[in-house]
């Protein structure tokens, strides 16, 4: 199948078979392979990407379904040089060891922030109950995103503390 | 920065000027990780994100059966089907390599008698598992490799499978009928004289504890690449992790190549807790069918093939004793208990069985000690590693039994363990023995009443106590309390290569391995203080490959800072030494007249030059050296959490959960502090919700992440860590401690008692993990 | 777990949707959000020969709020629901049970119309649909028919759609303001499928009893149903902490969950009184 659309701000063209998930798609035909594939069931949420402004799984989607789209994944939300502030929150909070769930909790968090600049910290907490991560413990990576609100316009009130 | 930070030295480190060549302008700092740039930005390299032109995909076809005699394999169907180049079965392999399949061997703990159960590659003669690779199947995609393994017809003979420990002991069906038996090994911890001290102990009491199958689960699943090439006869394997090395030296020896024909390639890895890295049958198979076919060949393991195929853990159940005075000092432990290890001895099968045994005395003092263990074989995945093996189970059981015991005696269960806490000046106090490995161990310094007393006073244990078996609003309120100790820098030694590139910078090789837990940056910091230099002239820590360094050990047994670091101290120093001896020869002056500052080469008179003028003129200059020690080290801490259970439904939640520990010396707090963390969510989750269950035939019931429940962000919000560096370790010039596994170690003791002090009024007193909802309702009823 | 084969088409229009499930008879699956259905065949236990998707139908996915009550297209995705103001007024409890729904992505693509044709018995939308006495229209060869929730849902995973038929919306009956409504679930953790769920909703006359009790199972039935001997049990009473305690021990007698590894019935059969219990005390303290 002939599938155009949008990655990373890009027009790409493909030709996959029909049942090419767009995890798949993006990694292996358009060569993007900072989204990554954890579990092939929509559970993990690694996969996750932003079509039309929306977090999905990437995994739970066929590639075809995206035409059309607008797809950001992790390399869409980096600058040309350096960390976007998302980035920076996560790399000073330590929200990240193995780095495996990261471009998924990157691409839904700004999915989140970006709607919801002043999300609060429980909301941030069970919008990300969606994306597993088996080394950090969570906590630093709820104490990034909240420390991240700021960059989208909304407060960066403290995480209630657990130090 | 987190918890508290003491950087106070008390001296006690043997060789002080070890101690203080390592400068501290990084180390002990919260240094950004170098590694996040890459990671943040899409640009890691895990094996799945690599592609060689031309390569193939491989997929596995796995036993469904748990026990049977494998009769016939046709993959005449398969190989017609569309993209499918080959399908390597275990007759093509037995010829291919004149007649035998190879099998492997265990890195731990093995024994001539204990190589009947080692896992042959592919499946010889029987299948003892479900999940046990029966034929290999390359094609031009994944997806049609995946197509191509309904398509092969299997005759297997059923048999009747061993559904669990009690099944495997009553023997009705043997895995291995040569053996006899289904028990591949009891070893046992004998300290002094238990018999004895229990037939005249005043006090005694005897219980039965059970912890669950469950696993690591790392985010990433295994794969491979691997690249045969026949003009220069070597062979490329991407994707490894944790212990290269000793990987190579198997495949290989199987494969029959020489060593330096092998390489092992090591990039980004997506956790591995213990069970990624290992030998597994795959390990053989992908390179197999590389070099046969003479194409490169990748395989993704996925999810659902992880549950059945990596390596499984913890499953083990216990009858423990106690002998006791009075007061409550400890005289005695007595304990047998029994390993579910699964079909097969795996590299390290037999490791958490031993750690259960040896470390079931945890920091106690515990004069007599007479612990058996049976490793029971069953019709189940192998089991091997995974963070804080075994010390985890044994810490449940021995902790669990300290609280009903201080409850008989009438002493407070606080003051119980602290009266048994082994004191500062024992140390070093020795471990328990085991038999048949021998080999003796001694913890290496600390002070373990210090670490309780921070930890009660953090929680606030006097406050939080008065909650105990409390209703409020509906739920029971409890505390439980632990004590540990972690093991880690086991040896013999590690290696580290550095060179001082002609730009001035310096290349870290290391033949540790990275896992997710920042080992590039805090060996560039260990690099750079070592060298005096700035972190920024760390050209980068390139780690685990067999091309690094002549020879490696790994990342297993929290030791790559100890053993990893400790190298890289060694090697520096004796690439320092290479510089000023060549300094010394174009400078024309003595060795001791050179000076090296972070920046430059200083001479007598006017004679400076940068170390990258330097470098350029004179260099490049290499040095490599390894650092040996048989002497672990022993981390050490005290956990406390606040519980409080819905009698309707037997949830659990952990409202507060604090942990202490002592590591010797913190490189980076930040890493440390993820560890931490990390390791006692993945204990939460072990005690509350992971659970890998069997039917009685031997089928995984838990085949998805959908079944298999692993902690997410909302369960455990509340968790204070707290890390001490107070007692160094005398073993390494670092003063540090393995820490990598603490933080699990005593969660499943401290959840388990916090929910029997909540649950008091109730009666109930739960022996048995893990404490999902509906067995703590099914608790409760049996109670009422 | 990669997708086995399969032909792919997206038609225009829901009468060619139709006519492409005919002429495959039971080999063509529809596939909306696919966040149901792409899991069961990335585990291969769904081989459809050909994939339907709807994606291109136009208007099934409007929420109309009217006299006759609420309409959800079949394309109507549960983030929608999240969005829409007007529904939190309009019908409260479906907002309220919709929240526990998965998580934050598979509700950007999961879709009522898939909930509803997949019908999980641990799902919320089946079970609010059950409760609330909803009305399905769906489109077939032979045209269009209404089917109510009751008839509508037949077994685990089972219903009376036929394989040539479209779900094209549902319709939820009209919801007074004064109504007496809770919605409870208890799942391992947030998203995870309900080991047991409770909707409940019942109208209280002039002297606060009960009547017209409307009481759904989620995740402790066979399949979506409601619990009519409880709901008979319900209607007359004055409900205070004892009255719920009483109904509750019905609902536990009425439950009819399947057990499993996860949980056993009897477990579960427990958790539908405890929820049922507590949803009736928050009900009542709901004032309108």
């Amino acid at each position: 199948m002939n599938i155009t659309l949008e990655l990373n701000g890009k027009s790409v063209e493909v030709d996959v078979p029909a049942r090419t998930t767009l995890a798949d798609c993006i990694r292996h035909h358009l060569m993007q392979t900072g989204t990554h594939v954890g579990c092939e069931h929509g559970v993990c949420g690694a996969c996750t990407v932003i079509v039309n402004g929306e977090a999905v799984r990437s995994c739970l989607m066929l590639a075809v379904q995206a035409e059309g789209s607008k797809v950001t994944t992790v390399e869409g939300l980096t600058p040309p040089e350096g960390l976007s502030p998302l980035q920076k929150c996560f790399r000073e909070h330590h929200a990240l060891q193995c780095g495996f769930c990261t471009p998924g909790f990157l691409t839904t968090t700004h999915a989140l922030l970006t709607r919801e600049p002043n999300a609060t910290e429980e909301r941030i907490r069970h919008v990300l109950s969606g994306n597993l991560c088996r080394c950090t413990g969570y906590i630093p990576i709820i104490e990034a995103v909240c420390a991240a609100r700021s960059a989208y316009g909304g407060q960066a009130a403290a995480v209630k503390a657990t130090k | 920065m987190r918890g508290a930070l003491r950087l106070r030295r008390t001296g006690r480190c043997g060789e002080s000027d070890k101690v203080t060549s390592v400068g501290e302008a990084y180390v002990g700092r919260p240094v950004e990780r170098i590694e996040d740039l890459r990671l943040l930005t899409g640009k890691g390299c895990y094996v799945d994100d690599l592609s060689i032109p031309g390569m193939l995909h491989a997929a596995i076809l796995r036993s469904s059966v748990a026990h049977g005699r494998l009769v016939s394999v046709d993959a005449s169907r398969a190989l017609e089907m569309p993209g499918v180049c080959a399908v390597i079965t275990g007759a093509d392999i037995a010829n291919g390599l004149n007649g035998a399949i190879p099998r492997i061997p265990m890195r731990q703990e093995a024994l001539p008698e204990l190589e009947r159960f080692e896992q042959p590659v592919i499946a010889n003669g029987k299948v003892r598992y479900v999940g046990e690779p029966i034929a290999v199947v390359v094609a031009d995609d994944a997806a049609r490799a995946e197509d191509a393994l309904d398509a092969i017809v299997v005759d297997i003979e059923t048999l009747p499978a061993t559904g669990d420990s009690a099944a495997a002991e009553r023997g009705d069906a043997l895995l291995y009928e040569e053996a006899g038996t289904n028990c591949a090994l009891t070893l046992s911890a004998v300290r002094g004289n238990a018999d004895a001290a229990f037939a005249t102990a005043p006090y005694t009491r005897r219980e039965r504890f059970r912890v669950h199958r469950h696993t690591a689960l790392p985010m990433e699943t295994r794969g491979l690449l691997a690249e045969w090439n026949a003009i220069s006869g070597k062979l490329r394997v991407l994707g490894a992790s944790k212990v290269p090395f000793p990987n190579r030296r198997v495949l290989a020896a199987h494969l029959k190549l020489r060593v330096e024909d092998v390489e092992m390639l090591e990039g980004d890895t997506g956790g591995a807790f213990g069970v990624r890295g290992e030998f597994y049958p795959e390990d053989f198979l992908i390179p197999y069918a590389a070099k046969r076919i003479g194409r490169p060949v990748k395989w993704i393991e996925d999810r659902r093939e992880h549950l059945i195929a990596t390596n499984h853990a913890r499953e083990a159940e216990c009858e423990l004793e106690l002998a006791c005075d009075l007061d409550g000092r400890i005289l005695a432990l007595r304990g047998h208990a029994r390993t579910d290890v699964g079909a097969y001895l795996r590299t390290n099968g037999l490791t958490p069985s031993r750690n259960i045994a040896q470390v079931s005395t945890g920091p106690y003092r515990i004069p007599h000690v007479l612990f058996s263990v049976s490793a029971m074989l069953t019709s189940k995945t192998p089991v091997g590693t995974y963070r804080g093996p075994g010390r985890f189970e044994t810490d449940f059981f021995r902790e669990r039994l300290f609280d009903l015991v201080a409850a008989d005696l009438n002493i407070d269960r606080v003051e119980f363990r602290r009266r048994n806490l082994v004191r500062e000046h024992e140390i070093p106090w020795a471990l328990p023995v085991v038999h048949p490995f021998g080999g003796e161990t001694s913890t290496d310094s600390g002070n373990y009443e210090a670490a309780l007393d921070r930890c009660l006073g953090e929680f606030d244990w006097i406050g939080k106590a008065k909650m105990n078996g409390k209703l409020v609003d509906g739920r029971y309120h409890g505390v439980g309390i632990g004590c540990y100790i972690e093991g880690g820098a086991s040896g013999p030694r590690e290696s580290a290569r550095l060179v001082l590139e002609t730009d001035g910078t310096v290349s870290v090789y290391t033949g540790s391995s990275s896992v997710g837990q920042g080992l590039e940056t805090v060996l560039t910091q260990i690099a750079a203080d070592a060298l005096g230099m700035p972190m920024s002239c760390i050209r980068g820590v390139f780690h685990g490959s067999t091309t690094g360094v002549k020879e490696g050990f790994g990342s297993y047994s929290s030791r790559s800072v100890v053993m990893g670091g400790s190298a890289v101290v060694g090697t520096a120093k004796k690439l320092l030494a290479e510089v000023k001896d060549a300094a010394a020869r174009h400078f024309g002056c003595e060795r001791e007249q050179i000076g090296i500052t972070g920046t430059h080469v200083v001479g007598p008179g006017e004679k400076v030059l940068t170390i990258a003028e330097f470098a350029r003129n004179y260099g490049p200059f290499s040095a490599e050296d390894s650092f040996s020690s048989n002497k672990r080290t022993y981390s050490y801490g005290t956990h406390a959490a606040h519980v409080a259970v819905d009698p309707r439904t037997g949830e659990i939640e952990v409202i507060d959960y604090v942990a202490v520990e002592d590591v010797g010396r913190i490189i980076n707090p930040h890493t440390l502090h993820g560890q931490t963390l990390g390791a006692i969510v993945q204990g939460l989750g072990g005690v509350l919700l992971e659970h890998l269950v069997y039917s009685e035939d031997g089928q995984l019931l838990t085949g998805s992440l959908a079944d298999y429940l692993m902690p997410s962000a909302t369960e455990f919000p509340s968790i204070r860590v707290f890390a001490l560096e107070d007692y160094p370790s005398p073993n390494n010039p670092l003063g540090a401690k393995g820490a990598g596994e603490g933080g699990i170690i005593p969660v499943g003791g401290v959840i388990a008692n916090a929910v029997a002090a909540a649950l008091r009024p109730l009666g109930v007193e739960p022996r048995e993990l893990p404490l999902s909802p509906p067995r703590i309702w099914q608790l409760i009823k049996e109670q009422a | 777990m990669k997708l086995p084969n399969f032909e792919y088409v997206a038609p225009s229009t829901p009468a060619e949707v139709v006519k492409v499930l005919a002429e495959n008879r039971g080999g063509a699956k529809i596939i909306a959000g696919g966040q149901s259905l792409l899991p069961t065949m990335a585990f291969r236990l769904a081989q459809p020969s050909i994939l339907v998707d709807v994606r291109k139908l136009q208007g099934l996915d409007t929420i109309v709020i009217d006299s006759a009550g609420v309409l959800l297209g079949a394309r109507t995705r549960w983030c929608d629901i999240e969005s829409n103001a007007q529904l939190a007024k309009a019908h409260p409890l479906l907002v309220e049970a919709i929240r526990h729904v998965a998580h934050y992505q598979v509700r950007n693509r999961g879709t009522v119309g898939g909930s509803l044709a997949h019908a999980d018995p641990a799902s919320e939308m089946p079970c609010i649909a059950a409760t609330c006495e909803a009305e399905l229209r769906v489109l077939g060869p032979s045209g269009e028919r209404r089917i109510k929730a009751a008839d509508f849902f037949q077994g685990p995973l089972t219903t009376a759609l036929a394989e040539d038929e479209l779900i094209l919306d549902v319709r939820l009956p009209v919801w007074p303001a004064a109504r007496r409504w809770a919605f409870g679930e208890f799942a391992r953790r947030p998203g995870d499928f309900a080991l047991a769920g409770i909707a409940v909703f019942y109208d209280v006359d002039g002297e606060q009893r009960a009547r017209n009790a409307h009481i759904g199972v989620a995740g402790a039935c066979y399949y979506s149903r409601r619990l009519p001997e409880t709901e008979r049990a319900l209607n007359g009473q004055r409900v205070d902490s004892e009255i719920a305690r009483a109904v509750a021990a019905v609902a536990e007698q009425e439950a009819d969950p399947t057990g499993d590894f996860h949980a056993s019935a009897e477990y579960r059969k427990a958790l539908v009184a405890t929820l049922l219990e507590r949803a009736l005390v928050a009900a009542a303290s709901r004032s309108a």
